[in-house]
């Protein structure tokens, strides 16, 4: 349960996925309509300079003019190449998706079989051990145990039944015992797996609301540079260094930001990846964008911040019984309890000890109240709820220490649950002392809400719990708020106050009652175990269930910002040494005093030209692997994040090219035919 | 020596200044009261100084009032032979009357004409005195309203133009104005109402010396960063600019108001610190151009330089008046240094942010401001937000358009007027510094900075007209953007500060910002130097 999100970069388990670059290829050629790349500003303005110079390099033949061509072509392709890899990676999910989809027919109540595709929201059908769920809905009637795995790819079965929180079942999944009637709430068409294989296919993938502000810069940038080198043509005629159209074009694509351009949609499509690998389904890409944004963090305590029961924490003796005592009674009366709070005495008390023979162990009843265990030689031990034990004791006339009554209390206000042991032996009865059982925060948490506080997030804690047994939580947890005996209205009360405050809230949910906090919060996480209305209010589905992934969803988020900024900065950043490569080998011929600006020292001013125009193809294609896996992301405050970045992308972006270029330019001045 | 004393002072002064400045300005716009001075004129307009405009109605009122100026000094030139005090000038021709009408609203104050042979005293002071005023107030009234929109949250009220502009004039730029007047008036700056005269010289020959309100002009034309001169030579001229000292104390005039303004935007969003980052950006980027000019000119020839203060003066006048959107001159710029030049030019084709024209420079910096937040926010892993805003597509459209908008005029006019044989008539010179004249022209225009690199006849149809439009694309465009940006986000809640918010108050920020001035609006330029300033400095 305890996965480490934070200390480690997101998805190491799947960040190896190898690249399919033929297929990706394939699809990238196919990626040249210019109708599609429409879409792209950027690259649309690459094809167009693509087409323009082809058409000169047949009018006018050169090895330089067919070599700009050519890379610009590539620049196009590599660019395509981007996205066809992320969604490639889709494809397969998608795929295995596509199988789960197989049942034609379903039975309705009546036992009249219909085709599945027909179904309407409201119909009833009947399924059976060893069939497949017809479509989404919930179960009404029966209990049976589902294979879930052709979605959730784990292969443990789960329980669905009537009523409560967990009635909703996904169409393409299997019965494996027992028979239940389902009320389809999905239409045909609409179903989660049709929603799924939609979104891992990035066939219905929007831009998000950040990626079109940025689509927006970058089409400016794009306008100011093909402006500069438009206007650039008369002005050169003029000064007599008049330029071909082939080299304007190649300033032009060397220039406006061609480089994020060309990754931005794969970033996008990748960020939504790694949220599928990792078993959670975003709804929107939206939802992506919004969990890097989150500024407050609702998280259940059970199962989020305490495991999920409580565990015995400390024994404390009363009545003279000395601790060693109180510990091995209280083993020897919970050997025989497997419940986890039984379990919990039993290692807290040193470790399990041989059942002593002829040992007579005695149930918990919801009636006694009590469990424990009746020695051979007539010493009986009880272990139970503070009032039932006191009765046994007092029943057998026996002794209960004074200072319980207390002890009991002070470890109730605690918010703990204290339980009495007690003994019969041949003295008589008597208390031995009090067993604390405690909820027992998740280890690491503290370090993860620590993490959570320098990134800027809140974190409330959520419990039915009352305000003192919250508050000590809480404080054990280190989480910065709570909300005890939390009702839904409550939920959502909180979120509003939240956003009213222009924070955006996440939270996870599975409950029908969830569904309107689930709706109102910016990053909804709703559970696959829960009900279909919790699945419909949320913007994601958590297919393991686990409510501690919010930490991960966030984490996730974040990098796809960073990785989308940190590209874009880098892109930019380029634009200097592509300068100093090609203004002054389009200017030097006429004003020789240029050349000062050839810090490169470039072969010729051909060379130049088309060693900076295949870097600028080459880096995309260099980049696809850091645009997949996301920029490397550690959790830490704004600043230490944007000194890193800058350092490393902004620098970085500036240096990188002088070398490159350089190097390109060494083997492009071995080509016959370049000046 | 005396140039490091000189900026040492300057530095010094501004340093002084800026704080109680900044902090007036502050509560000039944030004040309930009107002075009686203010409700008389509100009065008379017929405007409720109470009732708060949204951002269309801000802009039209900005617009009109822009518009109503441009035809009132029009009017005024076109039938300056028939109204009073034209001390004997002709009407001007409707050309020239049009480029300077737009050329002194937009706060450029481009001069196509030489003052004191063009201009009647009733033009000099009804008309381009009023306008040196009243188009810096517009400048302040724009930046305003943006910082409002910075500081305010879920509104669609941006204040009162009406009452900005007047609170601007009134309660600044008058008082700041009749201060600086004194001083250059006791400096020995003329200040009368006569048409001049001839005199006998003591060589026994004649000289025509010209009088006028030149010291009450000259104040205002620095202090309201205009720069439009008295007299044809501008503060070369013994009479606008006498003494080493006064041409410092008009240094110090242009850059007082912008160098103060970003302590009231911090004042105004309530931490000083983001406005001391964008001192900080202002500070630096004059620092490195005023660096660059010097040592470009250390060993000049000084033709053309102000030989009577030296060359130290004639860089710092140079770097002043076009970091600031001045355009006042006490050197003529033709004859710097190639790369000197250059560096002028360049420091117009930042957009005039460094620290830019009164009011004009802090909202230019803002929007490049929001340009490097929109791209820095993203590398902290969130979606950007700046002073608590959120940059959606809408405030990136509006970014994005304004750094769009200088850079086409320039270069679109350069283009157009190396192309066409009206332009190229005008064109003294052939070579790369024939370009460097018309790209100057175009810069100047289409940043409002005014200065001009002679060598250029532009006073002609073509050019008066085609800087013109330069002038009022280069004004009015980036002023709607600005205007509504600051109705974007006005209306927007706040995001409240974490330590996961991207800082925009340390010097990290402030280092990105520069870069991104420099790369973002710099590179745009750079091949089109390279024909010009860069050949011919490099050859």
């Amino acid at each position: 349960m305890t996965t480490p999100v934070l200390d480690r970069a997101p998805a190491p388990e799947t960040a190896k996925p190898t690249i399919a670059w033929a297929p990706a290829f394939a699809g990238a050629v196919r990626k040249l309509d210019p109708r599609g790349l429409v879409r792209q500003p950027v690259v649309f303005t690459v094809w167009v300079g693509s087409v323009f110079s082809t058409v000169l390099a047949v009018l006018h033949p050169s090895v330089f003019g067919w070599s700009i061509a050519v890379w610009l072509w590539l620049t196009v392709l590599f660019a395509n190449v981007a996205e066809a890899v992320a969604e490639g990676r889709g494809k397969a999910q998608a795929a295995s998706l596509r199988k789960a989809k197989t049942t034609a027919v379903a039975v309705r109540e009546d036992g009249r079989e219909v085709p599945a595709a027909d179904l309407r929201p409201g119909d009833r059908v009947v399924v059976v051990a060893g069939q497949v769920i017809p479509g989404d809905g919930d179960v009404v009637e029966g209990i049976a145990s589902v294979d879930e795995s052709a979605i959730t790819g784990e292969s443990a079965p789960v329980i669905r039944e009537s009523g409560g929180d967990r009635c909703a079942v996904t169409g393409g999944t299997t019965v494996l015992s027992d028979r239940i009637v389902v009320v389809i709430t999905s239409k045909p068409g609409e179903t989660f797996v049709d929603r799924m294989i939609a979104l891992v296919e990035g066939a219905s993938r929007q831009k998000t609301p950040n990626e079109v502000a940025l689509d927006i810069l970058l089409s400016s940038l794009t306008i100011v540079f093909l402006l500069a080198v438009v206007t650039l043509a008369p002005v050169a005629a003029w000064s007599g260094a008049g330029q071909s159209t082939t080299v304007l074009i190649a300033l032009v694509v060397c220039l406006i930001p061609t480089t994020i351009g060309a990754l931005l949609s794969a970033i996008g499509i990748a960020g939504m990846d790694r949220l599928v690998q990792r078993n959670v389904l975003a709804m929107s890409g939206r939802a992506v964008e919004a969990a890097g944004d989150v500024g407050t963090l609702l998280l259940d305590k059970t199962g989020t911040i305490t495991l999920g029961n409580r565990q015995a924490a400390r024994f404390v003796p009363v009545g003279g019984a000395s601790a060693e005592e109180v510990s091995q009674a209280a083993v020897l009366a919970s050997l025989a309890d497997e419940t986890p709070e039984g379990r919990s005495v039993v290692v807290l008390g040193g470790g399990a000890v041989d059942r002593p023979a002829g040992a007579a162990f005695v149930e918990f009843t919801a009636q006694t109240r009590m469990s424990g265990v009746d020695l051979p030689g007539g010493r009986q031990l009880r272990k139970g709820a503070a009032g039932a034990v006191q009765a046994w004791v007092r029943g057998l006339s026996g002794a209960v220490a004074p200072e319980t009554g207390s002890r009991v209390a002070d470890i109730s206000e605690a918010g703990g649950t204290p339980l009495l042991l007690a003994e019969k032996g041949p003295d008589g009865a008597r208390v031995l002392g009090v067993i604390e059982l405690k909820d027992v925060v998740k280890p690491g948490m503290r370090d993860r809400f620590d993490e959570l506080r320098r990134m800027g997030i809140r974190t409330v804690m959520i419990t039915g719990d009352n305000e003192a047994t919250a508050r000590a939580i809480a404080a054990e947890a280190g989480v910065d708020d709570v909300l005890a005996e939390a009702t839904p209205e409550d939920k959502l009360a909180l979120i509003a106050k939240e956003q009213e405050g222009g924070r955006l809230v996440a939270m996870t949910g599975d409950g029908t009652n969830d569904a309107p906090a689930l709706a109102q919060a910016d990053v909804g996480v709703a559970m696959n175990t829960g009900t279909s209305a919790a699945k419909e209010a949320g913007n994601m589905v958590d297919l393991d269930s686990d409510p501690t992934k919010l930490i991960e969803i966030v984490a996730i988020g974040k990098q796809l910002l960073i990785t989308r900024g940190s590209l874009t900065t880098f892109s930019i950043a380029n634009d200097l040494a592509k300068y100093f490569a090609i203004l002054p080998a389009m200017f030097a011929p006429v004003f020789p005093g240029l050349d000062a600006l050839n810090v490169m020292r470039l072969h010729s001013p051909e060379s130049a030209i088309l060693s900076a125009v295949i870097f600028n193809a080459l880096i995309i294609v260099a980049l696809v692997p850091l645009a997949l896996k996301g920029v490397r992301y550690r959790p830490g405050t704004a600043s230490a994040l944007l000194s890193r970045n800058l350092l490393v992308y902004g620098v970085g972006g500036v240096v990188l090219p002088f070398i490159g270029i350089k190097a390109i330019d060494l083997l492009v001045s071995l080509i016959p035919g370049i000046s | 020596m005396t140039g490091w004393l000189q900026v040492a002072v300057l530095v010094l002064a501004l340093g002084l200044v800026h704080r109680p400045l900044g902090d007036w300005m502050a509560r000039v716009y944030t004040s309930g009261e009107h002075w009686r001075v203010e409700r008389l004129t509100y009065r008379l307009v017929g405007v409720d100084a109470d009732a708060e405009q949204r951002w269309p109605t801000y802009l039209r009122s900005i617009l009109a009032f822009s518009l109503v100026g441009v035809l009132l000094l029009y009017s005024l030139q076109r039938l300056q032979a028939l109204l009073p005090l034209d001390n004997g000038m002709a009407s001007v021709e409707p050309s020239s009357a049009w480029n300077t009408a737009v050329s002194f609203v937009t706060n450029t104050n481009w001069q196509g004409y030489a003052g004191e042979s063009t201009m009647g005293h009733l033009v000099q002071m009804a008309g381009l005195a009023v306008q040196n005023f009243v188009s810096a107030a517009v400048g302040l009234a724009v930046l305003v309203a943006l910082v409002r929109g910075f500081v305010r949250r879920g509104t669609d009220r941006l204040g009162n133009a009406w009452v900005d502009i007047t609170r601007s004039v009134v309660r600044l730029l008058l008082p700041l104005a009749v201060l600086a007047t004194v001083v250059l008036v006791l400096g020995g700056v003329v200040q009368n109402l006569r048409s001049g005269g001839d005199v006998t010289t003591l060589a026994g020959g004649s000289q025509f010396i010209p009088g006028g309100p030149v010291a009450s002009q000259e104040a205002i034309k620095e202090l309201g960063t205009n720069g439009g001169g008295f007299y044809n030579a501008n503060s070369a001229h013994p009479f606008e600019g006498p003494t080493a000292w006064v041409s410092l104390f008009q240094v110090f005039l242009m850059l007082v108001i912008p160098f103060s303004l970003p302590r009231t935007f911090g004042r105004m969003v309530g931490d000083r610190k983001q406005g001391l980052a964008i001192l900080g950006v202002m500070g630096l980027l004059a620092g490195i151009s005023l660096a660059l000019i010097s040592s470009f000119q250390a060993g000049a020839l000084p033709e053309g330089q102000e030989v009577r203060f030296g060359g130290p003066l004639s860089s710092l006048f140079a770097a002043s008046t076009t970091l600031t959107s001045t355009g006042a001159i006490n050197t003529q710029h033709d004859s710097l240094t190639p790369l000197g030049g250059m560096v002028t030019l360049f420091n117009m084709m930042l957009g005039e942010v460094a620290p830019g024209g009164v009011g004009s420079g802090l909202y230019g910096m803002l929007v490049l401001a929001v340009v490097a937040v929109f791209v820095a926010g993203l590398m902290v892993g969130r979606t950007p937000e700046y002073l608590g805003k959120k940059l959606g597509r809408r405030e990136m459209t509006l970014a994005s358009l304004y750094i769009l908008t200088t850079p086409a005029i320039v270069l679109i006019g350069t283009a157009v007027a190396i192309a066409v044989p009206a332009g190229q008539a005008g064109m003294l010179n052939s070579g790369p510094h024939g370009l460097s004249e018309v790209l100057y022209a175009f810069t100047s225009a289409g940043n409002n900075n005014g200065s001009a690199f002679a060598g250029l006849s532009a006073n002609t149809p073509f050019y008066n007209t085609a800087l013109g439009l330069a002038m009022v694309l280069g004004r009015f465009v980036p002023i709607v953007l600005v205007v509504a940006l600051a109705g974007k986000l006005a209306a927007q809640g706040k995001v409240p500060v974490t330590s996961g918010t991207l800082p925009t108050h340390r010097p990290l920020f402030a280092g990105l910002l520069t870069a991104v001035v420099l790369v973002v609006v710099g590179l745009t330029y750079f091949p089109v130097l390279a024909l010009g300033p860069l050949a011919e400095g490099l050859s």
